[in-house]
């Protein structure tokens, strides 16, 4: 097991140096290529060619692709200078070029938004699609079914700027203001105040997944109930209870936690269209803000960062997997 | 309600009906036998015949919302079909047990083998999880699961098929029970390993004085361990009788060609395999009459009774019940001078 996991994080080592890699070319050599040069970006409005020179020293850019990639990716471990006073303390993914920020900044500081935004939905939708999804499963094509695979049809099919808007017009802005006057507040400042501004957030996230999950989940334990080892656990005597709960749900909730890992991961490295329906100021936001404003050290380190969730969730996903069914060999 | 049974396992009249879209499938319809401790009772017939149903219906292991049980199921002094859900689930794995075909997917993938055995032993008896682990081990080296101190641990992936097989005998006698029914028990495993199946169920026989009803469409199997055969055919037993009875003496048409679908490996046999012509029937169109008359080779000799009634098992000679129309001189006359000489 010790092994495996080792293996499994130098794996993941090696993707998110692939990634580095790809997407450093991508934004800061690929444009040369094409003809534009980021260092133009970042000079400001009609900006000399003396500037732009001046610019493309600044940033490295006049040097060749491996050495340019080399200063950045060893910023991210050792810490980069630009010069006087523009010293980038370890992680250091640059500079904005918009408000001249170091990224790794702006990034943490928008990270507490989506980590509560992810963990909260996460909790609600997970507890709520598989108890719905399992109900749904127990009494197939009863009322209760069809109901609730009705709203998880719906919950599927309407995206996160319907439900968040139509929640929005309710609750915050119509007639029943529960939740007026919404803004980000941490977890350690005031919990109670984190909770409620994010209650709406969290229920049109958790509402589209958990209809995801409750499908899945329903369809997941429609086939564990027909297996022979579910007729096995009855014949012994088992009360129904035991049968379902863990016989059945133990190997029907194996898929869902694979599932699930991704779903958090992509979350936790932006939610891009909730972040933007509620004005949370959160990863999402940042990368959306900084494609429009060509901020390319911004963009860079966002997608890192969400890069590095899916992967970091992949591992776990993977371990995961290998202790919840014995038949995942590690070697 | 009739009288209390004498039998030790006495199910009368039992049907299984399920109703569906297409129409009412009959997949028993009043099948009656009786099973003494420490006797085999075999059930046999082709796929579709209402064996397997039997069994699930004598352990209440039917879809309680989709299926219309009736008659009577008589174990050791107790009515189960009368029986609420819950009582015959305390009997199941407790006074009646069940051995399953496809041990590899009767046992859960993900819980290890003893853990499975030692849950079946805890849920009707009050010990701990360290006594019911032991009773594991025990079992498991009752059934002859080598170095069982340790496989106790293993998941049913890490054993093979016959392995398997064993622990789930191991599981359903964990709690001694006083029935034990076996559904195919031998047809998912290696040819030498069945032998061995087979023997150790006889051992669980002796040792806990069980009843066993043992279905299977493996006439060798049936003549290794039964004590009495029904035959069952679309529902309906059509013969009924001690193993002798039927396999020497069979009286019903359906019993010779089963007997006649059988492979030797010595020469006496006068001719090739003779399977029966035709399919088994639809048990929503069961046909009418003697439920096996459109493949009878004998059914014209009635002149069209076959098709409109219903013969009953009677007996031919103390003991030995057969559901035909052929008077017993007559099929007796034709298994002596026309079928033995084939088989």
């Amino acid at each position: 097991m010790f092994r495996y996991i080792v293996r499994r994080l130098i794996g993941a080592v090696f993707v998110l140096w692939l990634i580095s890699l790809i997407t450093f070319w991508l934004f800061f050599t690929l444009p040369n290529i094409l003809g534009a040069n980021p260092a133009v970006l970042f000079a400001g409005r009609s900006p000399t060619p003396a500037v732009i020179a001046a610019v493309s020293h600044h940033l490295g850019l006049d040097q060749p692709f491996w050495t340019q990639y080399w200063h950045f990716l060893s910023g991210i471990f050792v810490g980069r200078n630009f010069g006087p006073g523009q010293n980038c303390p370890a992680p250091c993914l640059g500079f904005s070029f918009i408000n001249g920020q170091p990224v790794w900044q702006e990034i943490i500081s928008d990270l507490p938004v989506d980590i509560s935004l992810a963990v909260g939905a996460a909790i609600i939708w997970l507890v709520a699609g598989v108890s719905i999804g399992i109900l749904s499963a127990l009494r197939p094509r009863s009322i209760f079914d069809r109901t609730a695979m009705g709203i998880a049809l719906a919950g599927v099919s309407l995206p996160i700027y319907f439900t968040g808007l139509l929640a929005l017009s309710i609750f915050t802005f119509g007639s029943i203001q529960i939740f007026p006057n919404l803004h980000f507040v941490g977890f350690t400042q005031n919990p109670i105040s984190w909770a409620r501004n994010l209650i709406l957030p969290w229920l049109c996230l958790a509402f589209l997944y958990a209809a995801l999950y409750a499908r899945l989940t329903r369809a997941q334990m429609l086939e564990t109930m027909t297996e022979d080892y579910i007729r096995t656990a009855r014949a012994k005597g088992l009360p129904e209870r035991t049968v379902i709960f863990k016989h059945a749900l133990r190997s029907a909730i194996t898929p869902i936690v694979t599932i699930f890992g991704l779903d958090v991961g992509i979350l936790l490295g932006s939610a891009v269209l909730t972040e933007q329906t509620f004005s949370m100021t959160g990863i999402g936001r940042l990368a959306i803000q900084s494609i429009g404003a060509r901020d390319l050290p911004v963009v860079l380190g966002v997608t890192l960062f969400a890069a590095f969730f899916v992967v970091v969730a992949n591992i776990l996903v993977d371990i995961a997997y290998a202790y919840l069914d014995p038949r995942v060999q590690y070697s | 309600m009739s009288e209390a049974p004498h039998a030790f396992l006495d199910v009368r009249d039992l049907r299984v009906h399920f109703p569906t879209d297409d129409g009412l499938v009959k997949a028993v319809d009043g099948l009656s036998f009786t099973v003494e401790r420490g006797k085999t009772l075999a059930i046999v017939g082709e796929s579709g015949s209402g064996k397997s149903v039997t069994s699930l219906a004598i352990m209440g292991l039917h879809n309680q919302r989709r299926t219309r049980l009736s008659g009577e199921i008589w174990l050791d002094g107790t009515e189960l079909i009368a029986s609420s859900p819950d009582d015959v689930r305390r009997m199941r794995g407790d006074r009646m047990a069940l051995i399953f075909q496809d041990p590899l997917s009767a046992l859960h993938p993900f819980y290890r083998v003893g853990a499975q055995i030692a849950e079946a032993y805890r849920i009707h008896n009050d010990v701990s999880k360290k006594a019911a682990r032991d009773r594991a081990i025990e079992l498991l080296r009752l059934v002859g699961i080598p170095q069982p101190d340790r496989r106790v641990d293993d998941y049913p992936h890490q054993f093979s098929g016959g392995m398997r097989q064993r622990a789930m005998i191991a599981m359903a006698v964990s709690c001694n029970p006083s029935l034990l029914i076996a559904d195919e028990p031998t047809t998912a495993l290696d040819v030498t390993v069945q032998a061995q199946i087979i023997e150790l169920m006889k051992e669980m026989q002796r040792e806990f004085n069980s009843a066993i009803i043992i279905i299977t469409h493996d006439l060798g199997v049936v003549a290794d361990i039964a004590d009495d055969v029904v035959v069952m055919y679309a529902g309906k037993a059509m013969e009924y009788g001690s193993i002798s009875d039927v396999f020497y003496e069979p009286e019903h048409p359906y019993t010779w060609g089963l007997l006649g679908s059988v492979t030797r490996l010595d020469g006496d046999r006068a001719d090739r395999l003779q399977p029966i012509p035709g399919n088994p029937p639809s048990l929503i169109n069961v046909p009418s009459g003697c439920p096996f008359h459109p493949r009878c080779a004998y059914g014209q000799l009635n002149g069209g009774r076959e098709r409109e009634v219903v013969p009953l098992l009677e007996e031919s000679k103390p003991g030995h019940l057969v559901a035909c129309h052929l008077a017993v001189k007559e099929r007796q006359r034709i298994f002596r001078e026309e079928v033995s000489t084939t088989l």
